[in-house]
């Protein structure tokens, strides 16, 4: 049976096929849906992790205990579980061990634009690249084999549009294995010097294998068209270039992009007077062609480092051909960043912060949208947990009286990751810094999954909810406040305390995210006769208030009735009016 | 030869959806297809584009300029942003809702006035209130619905087999004022 599925669909239904076991994972952009997913199989035990690392060690733990485990991150989130990756390629595995990373060309949802292939080459892992739904599946239940066969964790790169399209895939059922014997092998799991010696020499002639391999896998497939251009491709550059190019041209399909075929692509090369590298972000497999001493190559010298790629792109640096006639009437027509959503509980907390000037430490969630106009008081953004740490690092170079105009903001989720080691250095260092977590009661910005804040699992079942408060207290810090941030007076009045106060201190910021289900906001806010055009209750940036003929008005059609505005008017101009 | 659709709108409006009951409604046609969906960060009231392409085979999930045989629009300005990327002959479909993006709301930048008769002139446009239809429908939310309506009353596609895939596409407690919505757009 042929279904449309989601790449990230289609991932999580190969890893169920091939018998996993235990998938960990932390929610990112374009990566979270196939965790998602796979909570749909009651065979597979699933969780939502604190963060990425704490996530690939759960899965590598799985393995070693015999059975098949999966890890899924963004590609960022590969950063925070670097540590783990590089050495479990050295102790290889037990029961079939896949990550399965999402890099984000184009950065539709990230801060930065690395190319996960990098790592393969630096941890000595294998990696395999889909290119639609299909191979998404096939790819990912082969790289459970391979991992098994070959001793060593396997990744799956993917990329937002493989990620994010939906494509058919033919279902097939699952196979359940049997957990492999667990025994103690400290030779090979654990990884002090004597031992790490002996397996870095393991690890090197495994490479040797998984390069030969590479020269006559099916994942690497030449397709003749009897041309005199080659083409080397992977992932969805492969298929752009598919589209741009048909059968002009003659190709080499990459499947396995780490580590990459050696005769074969010399072979491959010798055949055309040009062979063109179409490889989105990074140049790895032109890189690895100019090592071979293969000179006919052209790839970044025509085709930019920089974000995703086009079909377009593709027909004109190969074949010159133009993209066709399109319209174009000249206007200049306003962008439309996105904006925190009309009721959103973050809104009352940038407003209070935008109006005493303070300097913000920000971070990773929606409330990275405390950056954008009008609100604009979002300094920084680096990574998950930087808020914390790098506000201390601030108040350390700038001293007391800086510190008093600076506050970090950290949503619930992205404290549980990575924020809890910055504040402990913040108590532990002697620093006296404000940190703001933003508690919304679920991880926004990836579609609302459950953290340890929130009391339930990945299923939705009660569990044991971390105590924000308690847990702020017993590192440390004396002072945690809760208030609600649509309280804009009250919520001013604390920040001011907070900020200074010579002692570091915690403002949990308490109100749930609008969209979650329940949350029931109900009727709109309206303009009444009261109002003095004063444009006060323009400084939220609320989606729904606009002006129309110079006025203030209220788009029913965009206000879901939160009130935030009421709070704001210092005329008593915005009234509910109830549905 | 593929047939190439654009969804766009603003995030929230429910292209995801409608893309979906799109793509859900050719296969049953037993073409390839391919639906390129946005999420993330764009999901919260940023511009939103999602791609529909089906035919014999499908490489690319993603449309270029001028290529476009469809465009589905759920608001003006996004209409207007998506018009570089109809093709010749394409037909462009317009919810005339406006949607005030923040740039506008903080006086930075102008809505564009008339927006439908500059598309219309330009192109084959088909200027529709989604917006009073969803309301009539019952749920303002439905303004995806209704323009799947009207999207399927210019395809070749029949009513019926849009019909079956709302019906397994949408949430059962939706799918009374769905279908009204559907059946709006498709004899508006």
């Amino acid at each position: 049976m042929k279904k449309l599925l989601l790449g990230n669909a289609a991932v999580a239904r190969g890893a169920f096929e091939a018998g996993v076991n235990v998938v960990a994972s932390y929610p990112g952009t374009p990566s979270t849906e196939i965790t998602e997913e796979i909570v749909k199989f009651n065979e597979v035990y699933a969780e939502w992790s604190p963060n990425e690392k704490v996530a690939a060690e759960v899965a590598i733990g799985a393995s070693i205990a015999g059975g098949r485990a999966m890890s899924c991150m963004k590609h960022v989130g590969l950063n925070v579980m670097a540590d783990p990756v590089f050495t479990v390629s050295y102790t290889g595995v037990n029961g079939g061990l896949v990550f399965c990373v999402a890099d984000d060309p184009g950065m539709h949802s990230s801060q930065n634009e690395q190319d996960s292939r990098h790592y393969a080459k630096a941890s000595k892992i294998m990696m395999l690249e889909p290119s639609d739904s299909s191979e998404c599946k096939e790819f990912t239940k082969a790289a459970f084999e391979l991992s098994e066969a070959f001793d060593t964790p396997v990744f799956v790169r993917l990329s937002t549009r493989v990620s994010h399209s939906q494509s058919l895939v033919e279902l097939n059922d699952r196979v359940e294995i049997p957990l492999k014997e667990y025994e103690k092998n400290p030779a090979k799991y654990v990884m002090m010097p004597a031992n790490a010696v002996k397996r870095h020499v393991d690890v090197e002639k495994r490479i040797a294998d998984l390069t030969n391999f590479a020269e006559t896998s099916e994942f690497n497939t030449v397709e003749n068209n009897g041309s005199k251009i080659g083409v080397i491709s992977a992932g969805i550059a492969y298929m752009y270039a598919k589209e741009a190019l048909g059968d002009s041209v003659d190709y080499l399909k990459l499947g396995m992009v780490y580590p990459l075929p050696e005769k074969k692509i010399v072979d491959f090369a010798k055949n055309y007077d040009v062979v063109y590298v179409i490889e989105e972000l990074d140049p790895i497999i032109e890189s690895h062609c100019k090592a071979l001493g293969i000179t006919n190559i052209k790839g970044k010298d025509e085709f930019t480092l920089l974000g995703e790629y086009t079909p377009a792109m593709i027909k004109k640096a190969v074949l010159d051909e133009n993209a066709p006639e399109s319209i174009a009437l000249g206007e200049a027509i306003p962008m439309r960043p996105p904006v925190m959503c009309a009721g959103c509980p973050h809104r009352g907390t940038f407003y209070v912060l935008k109006k005493l000037g303070l300097v913000v430490s920000g971070d990773i969630g929606c409330y990275t949208l405390g950056a954008v106009a009008p609100l604009q008081s979002v300094d920084t953004t680096i990574c998950m947990g930087a808020s914390v740490s790098a506000a201390h690092g601030m108040a350390k170079a700038r001293g007391a009286e800086f510190n008093k105009k600076l506050v970090s903001v950290i949503g619930d989720s992205t404290f549980m990751h990575s924020g809890i080691t910055g504040l402990v250095d913040i108590v532990y260092n002697k620093g006296n810094n404000t940190v703001i977590i933003l508690d919304n009661s679920i991880t926004g910005m990836t579609g609302h999954q459950q953290n340890p804040t929130t009391g339930y699992t990945i299923r939705g079942e009660e569990t044991k909810q971390v105590n924000l408060i308690a847990l702020c207290k017993s590192i440390g810090i004396d002072n945690v406040v809760v208030c609600d941030p649509f309280d804009i007076k009250a919520f001013e009045k604390v920040v001011k305390e907070e900020v200074n106060r010579e002692e570091p201190s915690v403002i949990i910021a308490q109100r749930p995210c609008a969209l979650l289900k329940t949350v029931k906001y109900t009727g709109h806010c309206k303009i009444n006769d009261n109002c003095r055009n004063c444009k006060m209750c323009m400084k939220l940036g609320c989606p729904a208030i606009t002006i129309k003929n110079d006025k203030v008005v209220i788009d029913n059609t965009q206000c879901n009735g939160c009130g935030l505005c009421l709070n704001v008017c210092p005329f008593g101009a915005i009234e509910k009016e109830e549905a | 030869m593929t047939k190439k659709i654009m969804i766009v709108g603003v995030g929230g409006q429910g292209t995801l959806l409608a893309s979906r009951i799109l793509g859900n409604t050719v296969i049953g046609q037993g073409y390839d297809v391919k639906v390129s969906e946005v999420h993330g960060m764009s999901q919260r009231g940023g511009s939103v584009v999602t791609y529909v392409k089906y035919g014999e085979k499908v490489y690319s999930p993603i449309i270029d300029k001028g290529e476009a045989d469809i465009i589905l629009a759920f608001e003006m300005l996004e209409a207007y942003r998506a018009l570089p990327y109809l093709k010749k002959g394409g037909k462009i479909i317009i919810n005339n809702q406006q949607i005030d993006p923040m740039p506008v709301i903080t006086g930075a930048a102008q809505y564009p006035e008339n927006i439908d008769k500059k598309i219309s002139g330009n192109a084959d446009a088909i200027i529709v209130d989604a917006l009073s239809l969803a309301r009539q429908a019952g749920n303002t939310k439905a303004v995806n619905v209704v323009l799947i309506g009207v999207m399927a009353k210019n395809s070749e596609i029949e009513y019926e087999k849009w019909i079956e895939t709302i019906k397994t596409t949408v949430p059962e407690k939706f799918l009374e004022v769905n279908l009204k919505a559907f059946d709006l757009g498709y004899n508006s």
